[in-house]
């Protein structure tokens, strides 16, 4: 690792390129696009470095840079990555420059789109990479100013309804959420006499009383579980997936719902470990009801965007369920799937992006037969819907197993119930595929075009991924356990709490099986 | 008889009564501008009283501040009258001029 | 080369046709006709090539060495939970192995001519070529989890082939109906899965043949039942059993591979395989012989009156497949995995032949519009009927043997109803397959349309499949059909060959059970159920060969003539209400249709519409209101009016100080 302070030139490379964005002229659009390739190409440089420089087997925060700036009000500039962070800023790199390749179709504007996309993906990148409470508050809120743009901009038929919603939701969730990190900050000052929102110093310190903890908690919560969406909080979703332009789909399943969950695993788990555990059985509920509600909504949608928006409620259910699982394997399995769903979900908003410029339409009834007409562009569906309702040997089964598993493990009945969820997202899926992409040919569909060289760009770098990292997520599995590991310890540590037996990692994995079956072909062919 | 501190108050303390009633009152704008005027310089002599009898000079301090704050002010007001004077010559009055109805 | 270096390259087995799959789902197109094809059968021919060099060197060892370890990579690894991919030669996978080795190299032969003139003829054999894959991947994985790899594979590949045509929308549902309802049983698997690596501590199968007898009954049978639930899945026992009718809207050759021969028999594996959970537990082993002889009825039943060749062979298997289950419920696994072997062989060779018929007669599957074939498809006729008779259970044939040990093993190990509902299935197996056998082969011609009378117009998207109780259309062909090129009719007659001679794996004397004592390594530990005399095991027979004569001679009285008249279904008119219930097959699809478009639907849509949008969308809606009337009210204050303003502040200062005064008076 070199001094080059990666993560601050992560944060900085798309402001500066958003504001290179501002001295191209009105109508030049492709300008305005070449800065914005350039930009996000940096972008992905910058994560691919991060992603081959971080250090497996650390459980700590790698990467980090310190810089304090107002000591009176306790604001530092502190980033830093850990193996939940890592992947999810070279996700958000890899899906902003898909996003914009995706988004050529964008005649209109295309300037100011690119300087509200690319500002996004600052952001984005800010929220992951802050360790300071304050600065993540500051680009968490910051994030919405460009996606309300984007959405209010370039959206569909009922788009400002849509982004309204969107940010007067999220925007109330924040309040609660600044509210309790002023009040942690303060706490902490009148019991250390410090002021600070270092997050590290804060989850170093004993916390507040647990009455306190509790509130403070909550209070992260609703923030987070808005943003997640989890269940009941979901309602957004739907209607900005539906209204969004292609890419602002992309992003908003890929990245932006991710911010919740990661904010959980982040903050609420490191800040108020009592707290966790006190509500674990409540957040579990609602996991399992948030993935059997979201499938079975799902099914009953006509809009196929809205089929992959309950679906994504669904998937982030998944997500919660591991988390609040409290055992290594589920936070593990959560983390993958955190990283796996931009990668299936992206790729079907994609194609029914790709798909809609076909048709004018994305009602499901307005299609049919397209598997006829347009082979692969099924296939890269099909691969992204089995991607997504876990078919082992592509990502979504790995994380989707792991946070089951580890549901199962700490309670057992809440693991079963979230099991029948797989059940009822191949019902949702697969119905939808069947009712656009199978039957005979219809009206306008007979003349459509099949994937063109552009579109396979987009999609098949995250179909491919997603395979590679279902047949082999040993890399990522490995980088994330230990600070999973890290966080299920200190959770135990503080709170005294006994996890399940089965999810502490044994000596030996695969006892060697005497007599019947000697193991003879052990170790020719690692 | 000895002009006290008190007096100097009293004065402040009708100024500040007549520029409040002023603003209260006129629907001039430009009249209700001079008696904010009035109401800070009685602001400003009850500060150069204290600053005297208390010997200490944050209370001059505040006056200058106050003094550039009001200059500030009237710039900015005497533009915003003009420029509605301009608008509507007649019916210009503070009530006229209710822009900010909710 | 030492045995356990040939062993080594089991890898291979599985490899061999992923390689072909992945040649063809990127280049499928460019190879075209018939070289994709003649890929594909290469591809899985040199994995049966592999398998037999595997099996030869597994003789080779002693009888308990006679297991051997591949280990690959690790695959999933967080916290306590580690599992690899490994692949586990032992006569058991060996033998399932070389099953779908060798029947599905002859199935892709068949398909080769089969599939002509497809427009997705390469991704067609590129699926086919998948499907052998995850198949092999699931017999010779060396844990549970890489198993479940292959389970889903398996189901996967079964969706996209049975919705090939997939501008049938028939045939596009069907496939989607087969998913979901394996997804029911998948469930079944995943939790098994749970129950296991939290009670064992690992998914291998070296640490269950170890742990598995020390854990508590109610988790072993916890485990052994959710692990039959994924079998009823896949193996489409009754309950989860719809889905494989419908099934039947794929090609021919997928039927015959999949949804006869292999894929299905994937419970049985599984059965076998995780045997030290179901052995010791007597509830578990129960359900599963219950569930399999109810099955083997009823579905026996619902064979009888079908029209549709492809429907009878359907329901066929699944009464088949309630064997395989009777027999490893009863703790006969042995004598369940003869069966499989021998059923693939008869079914494959069945499903070939009706495939032959099919294409022979344009595209028809309507029984009744068919008579009289073997004249024109002797080859083809050849392998029909030694498959039929050997299914139906004629002495000597493959057959025979291997009803009559699973027969003989449920009675003898206690089971006398098992037993009982079985041998009552033996008589629908020897009266449907006889009445398809006599339709299609034997009796009248009735498949010519008279001369004058116009072609009926060909809708590719229409599909053949007859449902029952549809009257039957217009006689199909004006010509003679005619037998298919070789690559077509080799694999029936030397499937049908396998199905007259299969019985010699294993027949029921002294040192000729071949079978039960290569397998015997694989079931340590397992209790072996023997007779009490040779004469019962005899009586046995006896029994079962009369009942399944007088089942093959009342179809010989009712259909030995053909049809006289098209309509009319001599077994039909007979059985009267009793034959619209078995045509319908019980009603159960229906059912299940009715409820889930019904009361399920209309559930699902009020929580959409009730509920979501109603309810939590509308509560969202409602907080936002409150804060807009709120600040609607608000409005009155913000009058405008700059005087206001002022003595707004003036009163709220003169209060402030006011207060303040008074707190110091106080104070």
């Amino acid at each position: 690792m070199s001094d080059f302070p990666v993560l601050s030139a992560l944060i900085a490379v798309p402001f500066l390129g958003a504001a290179a964005t501002l001295w191209v002229p009105e109508q030049r659009a492709e300008a305005a696009r070449a800065v914005g390739y350039l930009t996000t190409t940096l972008t992905l440089g910058l994560a691919g470095l991060l992603v081959w420089d971080f250090r497996a087997g650390v459980g700590g925060f790698q990467f980090v840079e310190e810089h304090r700036l107002s000591s009176t009000l306790g604001v530092s500039w502190i980033v830093g990555v850990d193996g939940y962070s890592v992947f999810l800023v070279a996700v958000t790199a890899l899906l902003f420059l898909l996003g914009l390749v995706a988004s050529e179709t964008v005649t209109d504007r295309a300037k100011a789109y690119t300087f509200w996309f690319l500002l996004l993906e600052g952001t984005i990148i800010g929220v992951f990479c802050s360790l300071d409470l304050i600065s993540f508050f500051v680009f968490w809120e910051l994030m919405l100013v460009p996606m309300w743009f984007l959405i209010a901009g370039w959206g569909s038929a009922a788009r400002r309804y849509a982004a309204m919603k969107f940010f007067l939701y999220t925007a109330t969730g924040s309040a609660f959420l600044l509210a309790a990190i002023l009040a942690l900050g303060f706490l902490h000052r009148a019991d250390v006499g410090e002021l600070t929102f270092d997050l590290r110093a804060l989850a170093a310190w004993d916390g507040p009383p647990p009455g306190t903890a509790r509130w403070l908690f909550a209070g992260f919560m609703v923030a987070f579980a808005v943003k997640a969406p989890i269940w009941p909080l979901h309602t957004w979703l739907p209607d900005v997936h539906t209204e969004a332009p292609t890419a602002g789909s992309v992003i908003l399943a890929g990245v932006i719902i991710k911010m919740g969950t990661y904010g959980i695993l982040r903050f609420c788990f490191d800040l108020f470990p009592g707290a966790a555990v006190d509500a674990a059985p409540i957040m579990l509920t609602l996991a399992v009801v948030g993935i059997l509600y979201g499938s079975v909504v799902a099914a009953m949608q006509r809009d196929a965007k809205r089929v992959i928006a309950y679906s994504s409620v669904a998937h982030m259910g998944f997500v919660v369920l591991g988390l609040f699982s409290l055992t290594v394997i589920g936070v593990g399995g959560a983390t993958f799937t955190m990283l796996s769903h931009p990668l299936t979900t992206g790729s079907l908003f994609l194609v029914i992006g790709m798909l809609y410029e076909r048709r004018h339409s994305r009602l499901i009834d307005d299609f049919g037969g397209v598997a006829t007409v347009a082979p692969l562009l099924t296939g890269a569906f099909l691969v992204a819907t089995f991607a997504g309702i876990g078919l082992p040997g592509l990502s979504g089964f790995v994380g989707e197993f792991l946070s089951l598993l580890g549901a199962f493990l700490a309670h057992r009945w809440w693991g079963v119930a979230a099991t029948a969820g797989v059940i009822l997202a191949a019902v949702s899926m697969l119905w939808m595929v069947r009712r656009m992409f199978g039957g005979p040919p219809r009206g306008p569909v007979a003349s459509f075009t099949d994937l063109s060289w552009r579109e396979a760009a987009t999609v098949v770098p995250l179909l491919a991924l997603s395979l590679f990292l279902g047949v082999h997520p040993r890399p990522v599995l490995q980088r994330i356990e230990p600070t999973a590991a890290r966080t299920i310890e200190r959770l135990t540590e503080r709170t005294g709490r006994r996890p399940p037996a089965a999810d502490r990692a044994r000596a030996h994995h695969r006892p060697a099986a005497a007599g019947r079956v000697p193991a003879v072909g052990h170790g020719d062919r690692r | 008889m000895r002009v006290t501190d008190t007096w100097y108050l009293v004065v402040g303390a009708l100024l500040f009564s007549v520029g409040a009633a002023g603003v209260l009152l006129r629907r001039n704008v430009l009249v209700i501008l001079m008696c904010i005027e009035l109401m800070l310089n009685a602001a400003n002599l009850s500060f150069v009283t204290f600053a005297r009898r208390l010997d200490d000079v944050t209370g001059q301090v505040a006056v200058f501040f106050v003094l550039v704050v009001a200059a500030a002010e009237v710039a900015v007001g005497l533009a915003i009258v003009v420029a509605i004077f301009r608008q509507r010559r007649r019916g210009a009055t503070a009530d006229d001029v209710s822009l900010l109805r909710g | 080369m030492n045995a356990r270096d040939v062993l080594d390259l089991a890898w291979l087995i599985p490899v061999l046709p992923l390689a072909g799959a992945a040649l063809l789902f990127c280049f499928g197109r460019r190879l075209g006709e018939p070289a994709a094809g003649w890929v594909a059968t290469g591809a899985l021919a040199g994995a049966f090539a592999l398998s037999v060099a595997c099996l030869v060197a597994l003789v080779g060892l002693e009888g308990p060495e006679r297991s051997h370890l591949v280990r690959g990579h690790d695959w999933i690894g967080i916290g306590g939970f580690r599992s690899g991919v490994g692949f586990l030669v032992d006569p058991l996978s060996i033998t399932w192995a070389l099953l779908v080795t060798g029947v599905g190299s002859l199935i892709h032969l068949y398909a080769v001519g089969y599939m002509h003139g497809d427009a997705r003829y390469g991704r067609f054999f590129a699926t086919f070529n998948l499907f052998a894959a995850a198949m092999l991947v699931l017999v010779l994985a060396d844990n549970f989890l890489l198993a479940f790899v292959g389970w889903e594979g398996v189901g996967l590949c079964s969706y996209l082939l049975i919705g090939h045509w997939s501008e049938r929308p028939r045939a596009a549902t069907a496939g989607v109906k087969a998913f979901v309802t394996n997804r029911v049983g998948d469930a079944g698997f995943l939790v098994a899965m749970f129950l296991i690596f939290g009670a064992l501590g690992s998914l291998d199968y070296a640490v269950m043949r170890e742990g598995a007898a020390q854990l508590p009954a109610e988790t072993a049978t916890a485990v052994a039942l959710a692990l039959f639930l994924a079998c009823m899945g896949k193996s489409a026992q009754i309950l989860l059993h719809l889905w494989l009718p419908d099934a039947m809207e794929g090609p021919t050759p997928v039927s015959a591979l999949i949804h006869a021969a292999t894929m299905v028999t994937a419970g049985v594996y599984l059965v076998c395989r995780a045997h030290p959970f179901f052995d010791r537990h007597a509830a578990a082993g129960d359900v599963v012989a219950l569930v399999g002889a109810l099955t083997a009825l009823l579905a026996g039943t619902a064979a009888l009156v079908q029209v549709d060749v492809k429907r009878v062979l359907a329901y066929s298997t699944i009464s088949q497949l309630g064997y395989m289950f009777l027999a490893a419920g009863v703790g006969a696994y042995a004598a369940a995995v003869f069966f499989v072997v021998v059923h693939a062989l008869y079914k494959a060779a069945l499903f070939l032949g009706a495939g032959t018929v099919i294409h022979a007669t344009g595209d028809t599957q309507d029984l009744r519009l068919m008579g009289g074939l073997r004249r024109y498809l002797p080859l083809t006729a050849a392998g029909f009927v030694a498959s039929w008779l050997a299914l139906v259970g004629v002495p000597p044939l493959s057959g025979f043997w291997a009803k009559d040990e699973v027969l003989a093993k449920a009675l003898f190990a206690g089971e006398p109803l098992v037993f009982g509902i079985g041998l009552a299935a033996v008589f629908t197996t020897g009266l449907y397959l006889t009445r398809e056998a006599l339709l299609v082969f034997f009796g009248n011609e009735r498949f010519r349309r008279p001369a004058g009378v116009p072609a009926p117009a060909h809708d590719p998207t229409v599909s053949p499949t007859v449902d029952y109780g549809t009257p039957p259309g217009p006689p199909p062909l004006d010509g003679d059909p005619h037998e298919p090129g070789p690559v077509m009719t080799l694999p029936v007659l030397v499937l049908g060959v396998g199905a007259v001679v299969g019985g010699l794996l294993n027949l029921p004397f002294r040192r000729l059970e071949v079978l039960t004592h290569w397998l015997e390594p694989a079931f340590e530990g397992v209790e072996e159920i023997t007779a009490p005399s040779f004469a019962a095991a005899a009586a046995v027979s006896v029994v079962s060969v009369t009942v399944a004569a007088l089942a093959l001679a009342l179809a010989w009285r009712l259909y030995r003539r053909g049809l006289p008249e098209v309509s009319v279904d001599p077994l039909d008119v007979r059985l009267g209400p009793l034959g619209r219930c078995f045509g319908h097959a019980w009603y159960y699809d229906e059912a299940v249709t009715a409820f889930v478009g019904g009361p399920a639907r209309r559930a699902a849509e009020r929580l959409d519409r009730a509920v979501d949008a109603g309810g939590i969308d509308r509560a969202v809606g409602a907080v936002a209101a409150g804060v807009v009337r709120a600040g609607a009210a608000m409005r009155a204050l913000q009058s405008g009016f700059l005087r206001r303003y002022a003595l707004g502040v003036l009163a709220g200062t003169v209060a402030l100080l006011g207060y303040a005064i008074l707190r110091a008076g106080a104070g």
